[in-house]
């Protein structure tokens, strides 16, 4: 207790200014998560005042057959959006990493346009390609969710080739050369030195795009139909008539899901490989 | 060291442009079969580019390499009867000692009963017994050296190149790893091709150097004739340390010659030059080869009572700068006729950096076979 050392002036944890600022960070960006999950719990129709406790509304949420098919639709286009995406985004990556060509700065800056690009643009902008090429909206599921894939595999593709790119930086080509030098050959190259390398980037650009497409309203709303509703689209719906519990009972559904999720993907690669990416 | 009389590699006419610049000028040359090669030349002066040619991670702009007697145009580095040690090691991170040592042997299908046992006697090869398991990031630049080394020998090339071996490795680990390459290429018989800009690593590893200059060959030789009989001004120069006076070939004759070197006299030499009489050459002495001593006096070092013995050359100047180095002292001196010369002398007893000192006059004397004539 009296024999504590002193504070030195780069020791900004021990620093009590620090610490409250940080707690405050934290509660900011937390408490609405952690109200929203409360109130799930709520049992009261208007979910303002806390009336008790109740697991009513997760049965509720859990037998609304619409929502469940929203959920359901949501995960298979961030599934289907990411695989994709990772696939375009990594190879997209290391061309512009590895060769040089005409209008290379040309085709980057295209590339990056979907993450700049307002999102109500281009969900005007695919409403309308989506009408002009009359692509057809009476397929069965899953194929009736292609349009809302694409405009999804869009904007999601960008992010993976950001940070992979970012990854590829730090590679020592050398490596690749003394694979081939040992006798392997491009391919054999690519699996086993330069996947390995680019695995964490290709770890969190997946994060990335399945958060981003499970998430995202102002695209896929102007790209889904009346079959094709995804759940922040649905929820939405919810919202505009009340927000009861079933709403955040949902919610937490999907807040515990994409946690689950980040956290499975961490344990696969390890956290040291994710922090190495940034 | 063992040496068989033919060539392993063949370079015949090879140029190579970036663009603009030219980075290797029309070499030629033949590297023997189990003999220690070294490419050595300044930074940027196309030894890098050579190597990675040899290696075929670049494509001759124009001639031809030969390997073993084949024709290498269009054979890719994964083909190649060659293993290259890279600058930067490139030892794979993300796979531990023993299988970044077996990688090879493993894409190429060998069984893992002969990969095990080829994998430990490289280690054993290389002294990393008992790193197995270790990553790369646990080992030190020294280890990780090794590990590339093992990979590329487990290989059995018929040539392994080594880009520029020792230059991560501090002073100490630099002159130890020398002894051990030198030795472990007796021991495996391979032909070793090593680029380096470090003269000291070339002289004390090679059994042939080739200097480069400007993407050409300045002279291939042994170390030793490399120092005692360079060819030009360059190898001279880059070599070693040297004085170089510029004169006029005034006397040459089978048995002696004489260089007229303005503010210095006359130069004398005890063997013929064959250059054009009355043409413009260089004299360059190295410092290690001046004796130094203070005029006419007892207090005089190494050399004789006399100002210069028979047949030894003499010239007198004043002491500028010193710089004590522990094994040698280094002595900046101005000539009676304003140019400077460089002498070095060894502190044979405790006490001999002591003799001279700042603005000492002095005598210098060296004998006629030391200086050597270079007519470019």
């Amino acid at each position: 207790m009296f024999n504590r050392t002193p504070i030195a002036p780069l020791e900004y944890t021990r620093k009590l200014w620090m610490r409250s600022w940080v707690g405050l960070t934290m509660l900011f960006l937390y408490a609405p998560l952690i109200l929203l999950m409360i109130f799930s719990f709520n049992d009261s129709k208007r979910n303002v005042v806390w009336k008790g406790f109740t697991l009513k509304y997760y049965e509720k949420a859990l037998n609304n057959d619409s929502l469940v098919e929203a959920l359901v639709n949501s995960l298979t286009i961030a599934a289907l959006a990411t695989i994709v995406s990772l696939v375009i985004g990594a190879l997209a990556a290391v061309a512009l990493w590895r060769f040089r060509f005409p209008f290379k700065g040309l085709v980057e800056g295209t590339m990056s346009l979907p993450i700049i690009v307002p999102e109500i643009c281009l969900g005007v902008a695919f409403l309308i390609f989506f009408a002009k090429v009359d692509w057809p909206t009476d397929l069965p599921w899953p194929l009736n969710l292609s349009a809302i894939t694409i405009a999804h595999i869009t904007f999601c593709f960008p992010f993976v080739a950001m940070v992979v790119r970012a990854r590829l930086a730090s590679f020592n080509k050398e490596e690749e050369e003394a694979a081939k030098d040992l006798g392997a050959t491009e391919w054999q190259a690519f699996r086993d030195v330069l996947l390995p390398h680019i695995r964490p980037a290709l770890v969190a650009g997946a994060l990335l795009a399945f958060t981003l497409s499970l998430d995202d309203f102002v695209i896929t709303f102007f790209t889904s139909g009346p079959d094709t509703i995804t759940f922040p689209v649905k929820v939405y719906s919810m919202v505009r008539f009340s927000v009861t519990p079933e709403v955040n009972a949902a919610s937490t559904i999907l807040i515990l899901l994409t946690v689950i999720l980040t956290f499975i993907a961490l344990k696969l690669q390890g956290v040291k490989g994710i922090a190495e990416t940034h | 060291m063992t040496q068989a009389k033919q060539p392993i590699i063949q370079i015949r006419n090879v140029s190579k442009r970036f663009g603009k610049v030219t980075a290797v000028d029309n070499i030629s040359l033949d590297i023997l079969a189990g003999e220690f090669f070294v490419l050595l030349g300044p930074s940027g002066c196309g030894k890098t580019t050579l190597l990675r040619m040899i290696a075929g991670f670049e494509m001759p702009t124009e001639g031809q390499i030969i390997i073993d007697g084949q024709d290498m145009s269009l054979v890719p580095p994964n083909k190649r009867p060659v293993n290259m040690v890279f600058q930067s090691y490139a030892v794979f991170p993300h796979m531990n000692v023993t299988d970044n040592v077996g990688y090879g042997l493993r894409i190429s299908g060998v069984s893992k009963g002969e990969i095990r046992d080829r994998v430990a006697e490289a280690l054993e090869l290389v002294k990393l017994g008992g790193f197995e398991d270790r990553m790369p990031d646990q080992m030190s630049g020294g280890q990780r050296q090794r590990v590339a080394l093992a990979r590329s020998l487990v290989m059995r090339p018929k040539v392994l190149l080594l880009d520029e071996p020792l230059s991560a490795l501090d002073a100490k680990l630099r002159a130890q790893m020398q002894f051990e390459l030198a030795d472990l290429q007796d021991k495996v018989g391979i032909t070793f091709v090593t680029v380096t800009h470090d003269q000291d690593e070339a002289l004390s590893m090679a059994s042939r150097v080739a200097v480069i200059n400007k993407g050409e060959v300045a002279q291939l030789a042994p170390p030793a004739d490399l120092y005692e009989y360079p060819a030009n001004r360059f190898v001279a120069d880059f070599v070693g340390s040297v004085n170089i006076f510029e004169g006029k070939l005034t006397l040459d004759e089978p048995d002696k010659a004489a260089v007229d070197c303005p503010g210095l006299g006359k130069i004398y030499l005890n063997h013929g030059v064959t250059g054009p009489h009355g043409a413009d050459v260089w004299v360059a002495l190295r410092p290690e080869k001046i004796y130094l001593h203070v005029p006419g006096e007892g207090k005089a070092v190494r050399a004789a009572a006399q100002d210069a013995p028979d047949g030894h050359n003499l010239a007198r100047g004043t002491i500028k700068g010193m710089s004590y180095l522990g094994d040698i002292t280094l002595y900046e001196i101005q000539l009676e006729g304003g140019q400077m010369i460089r002498v070095s002398r060894p502190n044979l007893s405790r006490h001999d950096q002591e003799d001279f000192t700042w603005d000492d006059k002095v005598s210098m004397h060296w004998r006629a076979d030391s200086p050597v004539v270079l007519l470019s």
